[in-house]
């Protein structure tokens, strides 16, 4: 029974390490999907825009984040934003020394452009989903833009969007092993250490999948719950 | 003329690109594309028929049949595919087992092991794509077959699964999609697919921001050309459904 040694808290094991990694896993994820929900407020706005321009700079997002494989989103991020901040650095202060932002930051961004892409194509399918009659009944007893918005359109999209978010989160967590590749130390990179000196990489890899076991686990009961709540007051057919 | 006449023709940086580089990697990166289009055309066939015995697994009726196929579609789905990758190329390996059985050589190269991670993580994933087109085939449907006095394998063949495969298409498309972006994480065991040769590049001269906007290209090319042809089966196969665009 090596591995409960090799597992084991404190100095001799590895256990709170993965702990740890965990955490940070947990914090990379919520930060990206916040993120990603900031970014596909205007990513929505733009592909729901009545202006070419702005329709295709939205479609153009989404199509490319969602085209390519998240390893080179990052992998460009990652050192698309070092070189972008560097070279601003340099052009306006003059300053030319290398410059690494902090990775945390880095890897929140990278996963959240990621997410944001897969959020946008859910919110914007569940604008669509509201039925434009609602919208005209409520302009037409006197409700401003804003009112609508609040009262109308915002208690239904969240409802139609809750499932496909949930998705977008499972998703998130799972990109989150991806940035391993900038050396922030979550679940992956921190089984990666591990089983390099340990010379047991099955136990730590197994325990990395055993970790994001839980992590997807754990959040699809919450979403479960969620959506539960969201849809109190909605009669459901029963399946 | 040819590619090194027109690399030398452009312009050496632009907007702090290096042009002249991106241009002559380019026919380097698509040295890459075999080897992408066979990891994915391999995992997804044997994919496929695996998820079809996992989804008839699961609607089996048989109590244990049910739980494997479940707990197989639940570990695959909830990891990440870069875990699975590591756990079957590095992992194994810590076995003495394995390494002295005579699977090693087949788990001591990354292409099988490459492959292996794929094809199980698109099965997973697929599995629950069929169990949903199987699901979706109205029961009314199979009465009236069974009506007819069919059953067996010619209610399959003759009505299930042609309305089955209908419906998972635009869903089947997707996974193909995820496919071919995942096998880039098979160049973190070594194998040489596009973002292979894109790291090879980039360890050489260090321009990482230039090399991956022409890998990402090279992806965004590859996926577009999956849609399509997953628009043209979902035209030839359900013509009913479609809207003229």
């Amino acid at each position: 029974m090596e591995f409960i040694h090799l597992l084991s808290l404190g100095d001799q094991g590895w256990g709170d390490e993965m702990l740890r990694a965990t955490m940070v896993t947990i914090m990379v994820s919520i930060s990206a999907m916040c993120i990603g929900l900031f970014v596909s407020i205007f990513g929505t706005i733009a592909k729901l825009s009545k202006n070419r321009l702005i329709r295709a700079i939205g479609n153009t997002y989404t199509t490319v984040v969602r085209g390519i494989p998240e390893l080179l989103v990052i992998y460009l991020l990652y050192f698309g934003f070092n070189n972008a901040v560097m070279s601003i650095a340099n052009s306006l202060f003059g300053y030319n020394q290398y410059i690494e932002l902090p990775v945390f930051l880095i890897a929140a961004l990278a996963v959240g452009i990621i997410s944001g892409a897969y959020s946008t194509e859910v919110i914007r399918g569940a604008f669509l989903v509201v039925p434009r009659g609602q919208i005209e009944a409520a302009k037409s007893v006197g409700m401003n833009k804003f009112l609508v918005f609040y009262r109308v359109l915002i208690p239904q999209v969240l409802r139609y969007a809750l499932p496909g978010l949930g998705n977008v989160w499972q998703l998130t967590l799972k990109d989150t092993a991806l940035i391993m590749v900038t050396g922030l130390v979550e679940i992956m990179r921190q089984a990666h250490i591990a089983s390099g000196s340990t010379y047991s990489p099955f136990t730590f890899y197994m325990s990395a999948a055993i970790l994001y076991l839980v992590l997807t686990t754990a959040s699809s009961m919450a979403l479960n719950s969620a959506e539960n709540w969201a849809n109190k007051g909605v009669k459901r057919e029963k399946a | 003329m040819s590619i090194d006449g027109i690399c030398i023709s452009l312009p050496k940086e632009y907007l702090g690109l290096k042009v002249q580089l991106m241009c002559d990697s380019l026919p380097k990166l698509l040295l890459g594309i075999p080897l992408t289009i066979e990891l994915v055309a391999i995992s997804l066939s044997i994919g496929f028929v695996l998820a079809m015995c996992i989804a008839l697994m699961r609607i089996s009726g048989s109590r244990l049949l049910n739980i494997v196929s479940r707990s197989y579609v639940f570990y695959f789905r909830g990891t990440p595919l870069l875990v699975q990758i590591f756990l079957i190329y590095y992992g194994l390996a810590q076995f003495d087992l394995i390494k002295e059985s005579f699977l090693w050589p087949f788990f001591r190269e990354a292409y099988w092991c490459g492959i292996l991670a794929l094809t199980l993580n698109t099965g997973a994933y697929t599995a629950e794509i069929i169990r949903g087109g199987l699901q979706s085939v109205p029961h009314g449907q199979i009465e009236s077959a069974r009506s007819m006095g069919m059953s067996g394998i010619l209610l399959y063949r003759r009505v299930i699964l042609p309305i089955a495969f209908r419906q998972a298409l635009p869903a089947y498309g997707n996974e193909m999609i995820l496919m071919v972006k995942g096998t880039s994480l098979v160049s973190t065991i070594t194998l040489m697919e596009i973002t292979g040769i894109a790291r090879h590049i980039i360890a050489k001269y260090w321009t990482p921001v230039e090399i991956f906007l022409i890998a990402g290209i090279i992806y965004l090319f590859i996926n577009y050309l999956v849609t399509r042809i997953v628009r043209y089966a979902e035209n030839r196969y359900t013509p009913y459904l479609q809207t003229n665009e």
